[in-house]
C-alpha cells in the first residue's frame, strides 16, 4: 500500500524530479558495456535465471541489473528467450533455478499477481484486451487495492462508491492521454490492434507501477501511432518509472532507450548504450545467425 | 386434440416447482459459466450434495431439518474446494472434464449397493420432508372461489379461459419458497455482478492472464465463483428433494447439467434474468411438445406408425439437442443477450 | 478364506428376494436376458465333500431355494441339460462354491446363445440388486448387464492369482477398446483444440450400425463390422464437412464449439433411442461363445480376436503417424497449425482426415464392445468419461499418450475390482483422473502450455 502512495507522489510532481532522461543517461554514462555489469541503482537484480523446456534451454541469464528510472531495451532474435524471460520475472512461469530482487524484495517466489502488486506490471506480446468489456471497465479493473473487489464489500455499494469515482477520474485522465477517450464506452474488442496496445499500456498504468515491462509494444502498430507510443514511453521515464521493453527495430531503440541488453539463444550476450550496441559485432552475428537458422528450416 | 389441456400443462410447468429447481441451479451455473467462464459440467453433483446432504442428515444422522440444510450447504462447499483446488489453476477444459467426472462419481457412489445403508442405493431416500411441509401455510382443506381463482380441497385453480393453472397446496408451498429463493439470489447476484468484484469475474472470463497481470488473485476469485455457484446449486437440490419428497441418484445424471447449459444459452449467458427466462421457456417448450405429441397420438392426429408413445420422450430430447446446436450457431447470445458482444468473441 | 471362493455372482437373471433371509440356505431366481423367468431347471446342492444334499427345480417364477442345516461351504450346480434350448450359463460356469452363513442368493447369469426372436428387455431393469447379505468384496455385481454396458467376461470364483490374471487380460482388452476411441478424440483435440463431447456417440454409432446390418439385413457380424467401421469413418467425415469445418471458418470460439458438441451428443443419443429403443440388443453371432479354458485364464475367443485386431489397428495408426506423409502432416498440425499452414500443409484436409479416422476407430471400438456386451443407445456416453480420463492421463492432444493412458485406465478399471466393489470400478478410474490432475496436469506425455 505504501508502494502505491509513493508512486502517486512521484506522478504528481514530475517537475520536481530531475529530468528523467538526464538522470538516467547520467547514471548509465560510466557503466562499462559488458553482460551482467552492475548498475548504480538497480531496481531489478537477477542472478542465474534458467528455464528449459525439455532439452531446449530457453533462458539462461547469468546476471542482469536494470537501472532504476531508465528505459532499458531488451533485444534479440526471435526465439532468443525474451518473452520467456519476461514470463519468469513477472511470475507467469517458474524457472528451473535463479533468483531476483525487485525493489529490495525477493521476487522469484512470488505469484504473478503478487509481482504486479509489488509494482512490476507487464504487458503481453499478443495483446490481452478484455474484449467483451468496455474500454472503461478495462481501465477500472486495473486499479489497485479496490475495496469493492472483496466479496462482502462488493455487496455494499456505499463502501466502494467514492473509490470507484476516483478511479474513474484517473482512468479518464489516462484515456485522454492515450487518445482513447472517445472509445471509453466501446467494447475493447472493437478497438484496432494498435489501440489495444495503447489500452493495455494505459491499463497497466492504473496500478501505479514502478516498473513497466512491455513485450513488443510496437509490434503491429501503424507508424503514426508508433510515434505517440514512443512519446508515452518517454513520459513514463519522466514520471520516475522504470521501463524494460522488447523491441526489434534498432531505430526505435536508438530513439528512446538509455540502455540496451541483448539476448541470444537464452543468454545475455552483451549490454551497453544504444550506440555501443549498434557497433557490436556480436549483436549483428546473433541476428544473422538467427537468420541463417531460419533460412535452413 | 385437447389444446386447452396442452397449454395448461405447458404453462403450469413453466412456472412450477421443477422449473424453479432448474432456474436456481442455472442461476448458480450462470455465475460460474456466464460471468466467470468456468466450465462447470458438474452442477448436478452440487445439487446432489444439497439433496443428499439434507436427506442423509435428517434420515440417517437423525439431525433436525435445518441442520440437514446446513449439512447440504457444507457438502457443496467441500465439493467445490475439492474440485477447484486441483483444476482452477489449469486450462478451462480440465475443469470441464473433472467436474463431469466428479458428478458421475457422486451419482455412482450414491447408487452403490454397498452404501445403500446410508444413501438408499438406486432407490434413493425419503422421509426428510415432513418438517418442510409442516411449515406449509396453505391449508389442505380450503374450498372457495374468487373471480377466476378457486380453491378446491387445497388445490388451487386459476382459470384463464384459454388455459388454467392448477397446483396442489404442497406445490404452492414449494413454489412460494422457490420463487422467494430465486428473487433472493437474483438480487444478490445483481449486486455482485455490478460491483468491482463482478468486474474481476468478467475479466477472468475474458482473459485470466491479463487479470493476473493486473494484480488480482485469479484463483481466489474463481474459487469464490465456484463455491457460490455450487451453493446455489445445492439450494436447487434442496428444492428438488423437497418438491418430490424423495432423492434419487439418477436424477443427478450429467444430462441434468447439460439441460442447465441449454437453459442458460436460451436465456442469454451472463444476463441476470437469463436463467429464469431460459428455465421457463425450456419447461414450457418441453411440456408443450411432449403433451402436444402425446395428445396428437391419442387423438389419432399423429398416426401410430409415425410415432409411438414411447418415442415421444426421445423425440423431444432430440429436439433439445438440436436446438442447443442451432442456438449456439445462430443465436449464441440467447434471448436477452447482445449480439454485438458476441461477435467480438473471435478466439 | 471365503473371499477367495466367494463364488457369488450377482448377475443378470437373479433377483434375490429380500424377504425371508432369516433361514439358513441358498436360493435364487433364474431369468433369461429378457427378465423372463426360466422354469424347470434342476439345481443340486452338495456339501464340501461332494455329498449331494438336495436337488430342486426352479418354479414357474424362476425361483428356487434349498434350506440348509449348517453353515459351511457348499457346491451349487446348475444342470445345463435342463436349460431351455438356446440358453446357457455365462462363461460356462454352472458350478459355484458358496460359503453359507445365512440365506444366500446364488446367481447363475443366463446368456442367450442365439438372439433370434428374442423379446427386448426394458431399459432400466438392468441394474441388478446385489441382494444384500454378502459382504464379500470380491463379488461381482450385475456384471453381465450393468448400466454402463461394459462387461468383460464375468470373472468369478477364481483363486487369487488366476483371478488377477483374468482381470489383467480383460483390462488390456478393455484398454484397447478405449484406445480405439481415445486416439481419435485426442487427435481431434490436437489438431482443432476441440474437446468433443460427442465422441462417445461415434462409438454408439458403430455398434448400432453393425446391429442394423447384422440383425435387420442378416449379414454376418464380420461383414456388418466392416460396413459399420466404414460408415463410422463416413460419419466422422460428414460431421467435419457439414458442421465443424463451417464453424471453424465462421470463427466460433472453442468453448462454444465444445457446448455445440454436447448438443450434438444429445441429438445423436436420442435419435438412436428414437429409432432403436432403450433395450440392450445383441448381434446374432458369438453370443455366449464357449470360452477357452487355459487353466490360468478363461477367455472367450471373440475377446482374443477383437483384442488382436484392435492392437494391430493401433500399431498401424502409430506407424502411419510416424512414417507417412499425411501422418507427419497431422503431427505438424497438432504441433502448430499456423506454422504447418505456412509450410504448405492443407490444414483443413488434415483435420478432415483426422475426423474420418477418428470416426472409423470409434465405430470399431463400438462394434467390438457390442460383440462382447451388446448394443445400447447410451453405451458411448458412459464410455466417454473413461476415454477422457485416458486422454487426460496420456496428455491432451498426443496420440501416443492417449494409447498409453487407455491401457492404464482399462487395466486399472478391471484390476480395481480386486479390492473395490465392481459397481464402483468406474468411480475408482474417475477418481484417479482427478488425482492425476492434481499431480501432473500435463499428463504422462503432455507438455506445459506457453504464455504470452
Ligand atoms: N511453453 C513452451 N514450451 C516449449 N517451448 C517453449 C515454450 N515457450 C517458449 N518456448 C521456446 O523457447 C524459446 C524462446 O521463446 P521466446 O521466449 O518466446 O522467444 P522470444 O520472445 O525471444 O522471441 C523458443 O525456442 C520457444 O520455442
Ligand atoms: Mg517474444
Amino acid at each position: 500500500m505504501s508502494d502505491s502512495e509513493e508512486a502517486v507522489t512521484a506522478e504528481e510532481q514530475p517537475s520536481t524530479v530531475p529530468a528523467g532522461i538526464a538522470a538516467a543517461r547520467a547514471a548509465l554514462a560510466d557503466v562499462p558495456a559488458e553482460p551482467g555489469v552492475p548498475k548504480l541503482d538497480p531496481i531489478l537484480n537477477a542472478t542465474g535465471v534458467r528455464r528449459a523446456f525439455g532439452g531446449l534451454v530457453a533462458v539462461d541469464v547469468a546476471h542482469l541489473e536494470v537501472q532504476r528510472g531508465a528505459i532499458t531495451a531488451l533485444i534479440g532474435p526471435n526465439g532468443a528467450g525474451k518473452t520467456t524471460f519476461f514470463n519468469l520475472l513477472t511470475g507467469f512461469d517458474r524457472p528451473n533455478r535463479g533468483e531476483w530482487v525487485f525493489d529490495g524484495r525477493r521476487a522469484d517466489r512470488m505469484r504473478s499477481y503478487q509481482v504486479a502488486r509489488a509494482g512490476m506490471v507487464r504487458t503481453f506480446q499478443l495483446t490481452k484486451a478484455l474484449t467483451r468489456m468496455t474500454v472503461m471497465d478495462n481501465m477500472l479493473i486495473g486499479a489497485a487495492d479496490q475495496v469493492g473487489e472483496g466479496f462482502w464489500a462488493g455487496l455494499v455499494h456505499p463502501l466502494w462508491k467514492r473509490q470507484e469515482a476516483a478511479n474513474r477520474e484517473k482512468a479518464l485522465v489516462l484515456l485522454e492521454r492515450f487518445k482513447l477517450i472517445d472509445k471509453r464506452d466501446d467494447y475493447a474488442g472493437e478497438l484496432s490492434g494498435g489501440q489495444r496496445k495503447l489500452l493495455e499500456m494505459a491499463r497497466a498504468l492504473m496500478l501505479n507501477p514502478r516498473m513497466v515491462m512491455l513485450d513488443e509494444p510496437m509490434a503491429g502498430v501503424n507508424p503514426a501511432l508508433k510515434q505517440s507510443l514512443l512519446e508515452h514511453i518517454k513520459d513514463l521515464r519522466e514520471e520516475g518509472m522504470t521501463v524494460l521493453f522488447v523491441e526489434h527495430d534498432m531505430d526505435m531503440v536508438h530513439e528512446i532507450a538509455d540502455w540496451v541488453a541483448v539476448m541470444a539463444a537464452g543468454e545475455l550476450i552483451t549490454e551497453g548504450t544504444p550506440d555501443q550496441i549498434s557497433a557490436d559485432r556480436r549483436v549483428i552475428d546473433a541476428y544473422l545467425g538467427a537468420h541463417h537458422d531460419a533460412a535452413e528450416r | 386434440m385437447d389444446w386447452h389441456f396442452v397449454f395448461s400443462q405447458a404453462l403450469t410447468q413453466a412456472i412450477g416447482p421443477t422449473m424453479l429447481v432448474y432456474a436456481l441451479a442455472a442461476i448458480g451455473l450462470n455465475l460460474q459459466f456466464g460471468y466467470t467462464g468456468l466450465l462447470n459440467f458438474g452442477q448436478a453433483a452440487f445439487a446432489a450434495m444439497g439433496a443428499y446432504g439434507l436427506a442423509i442428515g435428517v434420515v440417517v444422522l437423525d439431525l433436525p431439518f435445518w441442520w440437514g440444510i446446513g449439512l447440504g450447504l457444507a457438502s457443496a462447499v467441500v465439493l467445490a474446494l475439492l474440485l477447484g483446488i486441483p483444476t482452477l489453476r489449469l486450462r478451462a477444459d480440465y475443469l470441464a472434464i473433472v467436474t463431469i467426472a466428479a458428478a458421475e462419481i457422486v451419482r455412482r457412489t450414491a447408487r452403490a449397493t454397498g452404501l445403500s445403508e446410508y444413501t438408499g442405493g438406486s432407490d434413493g431416500m425419503r422421509g426428510f420432508s415432513e418438517p418442510f411441509f409442516a411449515m406449509n401455510p396453505y391449508p389442505s382443506e380450503a374450498t372457495w372461489t374468487f373471480l377466476f381463482a378457486s380453491m378446491d380441497g387445497g388445490r388451487l385453480k386459476l382459470d384463464f379461459l384459454l388455459f388454467d393453472l392448477q397446483y396442489s397446496n404442497r406445490d404452492l408451498w414449494v413454489m412460494t419458497v422457490g420463487w422467494v429463493l430465486v428473487a433472493f439470489f437474483l438480487v444478490l447476484l445483481g449486486l455482485l455482478v455490478r460491483s468491482p468484484w463482478g468486474r474481476v469475474l468478467k475479466g477472468i472470463r475474458e482473459d485470466e492472464e491479463a487479470v493476473r497481470s493486473l494484480g488480482k488473485n485469479v484463483f481466489a476469485y474463481k474459487m469464490q465463483a465456484l463455491v457460490i455457484g455450487g451453493l446455489i446449486g445445492a439450494v436447487a437440490g434442496f428444492l428438488f428433494a423437497l418438491s418430490r419428497a424423495n432423492v434419487q441418484p439418477d436424477t443427478f445424471i450429467t444430462d441434468f447439467t447439460f439441460y442447465l447449459y441449454v437453459i442458460i444459452i436460451l436465456g442469454g449467458a451472463a444476463r441476470l434474468f437469463g436463467p429464469v427466462l431460459g428455465a421457463a421457456l425450456f419447461w414450457f417448450l418441453y411440456s408443450f411438445l411432449s403433451q402436444g405429441l402425446n395428445q396428437g397420438i391419442r387423438s389419432g392426429a399423429i398416426p401410430e406408425d409415425w410415432l409411438s408413445a414411447t418415442q415421444v420422450g426421445p423425440l423431444v430430447f432430440f429436439l433439445v439437442g438440436l436446438s442447443m446446436v442451432l442456438l449456439l450457431i445462430y443465436r449464441p447470445q440467447g434471448i436477452l443477450g447482445d449480439r454485438r458482444e458476441l461477435t467480438l468473441d473471435v478466439r | 478364506m471365503s473371499a477367495a471362493f466367494a463364488g457369488l455372482l450377482l448377475g443378470l437373471g437373479v433377483n434375490s428376494s429380500a424377504g425371508a433371509q432369516e433361514a439358513l440356505g441358498v436360493h435364487g431366481t433364474l431369468e433369461d436376458q429378457q427378465d423372463q423367468p426360466v422354469a424347470g431347471v434342476t439345481i443340486t446342492v452338495a456339501d464340501a465333500s461332494g455329498t449331494e444334499i438336495a436337488a430342486v427345480e426352479s418354479g414357474a417364477d424362476g425361483a428356487w431355494a434349498v434350506e440348509l442345516d449348517a453353515e459351511g461351504t457348499y457346491v451349487v450346480t446348475l444342470d445345463e441339460s435342463t436349460l431351455p434350448d438356446g440358453l446357457l450359463v455365462r462363461n460356462g460356469r454352472p458350478q459355484l462354491e458358496v460359503e453359507v452363513s445365512s440365506n444366500r442368493a446364488v446367481l447363475f447369469p443366463l446368456d442367450t446363445q442365439l438372439a433370434e426372436g428374442v423379446e427386448p428387455q426394458q431399459p432400466g431393469d438392468d441394474a441388478t440388486d446385489a441382494g444384500g447379505e454378502s459382504d464379500s468384496p470380491e463379488e461381482e455385481t450385475s456384471d453381465a448387464d450393468t448400466e454402463d454396458g461394459e462387461q468383460l467376461g464375468a470373472i468369478e470364483d477364481e483363486g487369487g492369482s488366476t483371478r488377477a490374471i483374468s482381470l489383467l487380460v480383460s483390462g488390456l482388452h478393455f484398454g484397447l477398446m478405449i484406445a480405439l476411441a481415445a486416439v481419435g478424440l485426442s487427435m481431434v483435440f490436437g489438431t482443432t483444440g476441440l474437446t468433443n463431447f460427442a465422441h462417445g456417440d461415434l462409438i454408439t454409432f458403430g455398434g448400432v450400425m453393425a446391429l442394423m446390418f447384422n440383425v435387420a439385413f442378416g449379414l454376418p457380424v464380420w461383414v456388418a463390422a466392416i460396413l459399420a467401421v466404414a460408415l463410422g469413418g463416413a460419419f466422422g467425415w460428414a460431421q467435419d464437412f457439414g458442421l465443424w469445418a463451417p464453424l471453424r471458418r465462421k470463427g466460433i470460439g472453442l468453448i462454444s464449439m465444445m457446448i455445440i458438441s454436447i448438443g450434438l451428443a444429445l441429438l445423436i443419443r436420442f435419435a438412436t433411442l428414437f429409432f432403436f429403443g432403450g433395450q440392450r440388443e445383441r448381434y446374432n453371432e458369438y453370443v455366449g461363445q464357449k470360452p477357452w479354458d487355459l487353466g490360468w485364464l478363461v477367455i472367450a475367443p471373440k475377446e482374443v480376436v477383437t483384442g488382436i485386431i484392435a492392437l494391430v489397428v493401433c500399431v498401424a495408426v502409430a506407424l502411419a503417424l510416424l512414417f507417412t506423409r499425411l501422418g507427419k502432416a497431422t503431427r505438424a498440425v497438432a504441433d502448430n497449425p499456423a506454422l504447418a499452414e505456412s509450410t504448405g500443409i492443407d490444414v483443413n484436409q488434415v483435420i478432415r482426415l483426422v475426423w474420418t479416422i477418428g470416426g472409423a476407430l470409434a465405430a470399431m471400438s463400438g462394434v467390438f464392445l457390442s460383440i462382447s456386451d451388446g448394443v445400447k443407445f447410451d453405451m458411448g456416453q458412459h464410455l466417454l468419461l473413461l476415454v477422457f480420463a485416458a486422454v487426460v492421463l496420456g496428455g491432451l492432444g498426443t496420440a501416443f499418450g492417449a494409447f498409453i493412458g487407455s491401457m492404464l485406465i482399462g487395466v486399472f478399471v478391471q484390476m480395481s475390482t480386486l479390492v473395490i466393489a465392481p459397481e464402483l470400478k468406474y468411480v475408482g478410474a474417475l477418481a484417479v483422473l482427478i488425482i492425476i490432475m492434481l499431480t501432473r496436469p500435463q499428463g504422462i506425455l503432455g507438455r506445459r502450455e506457453r504464455i504470452g
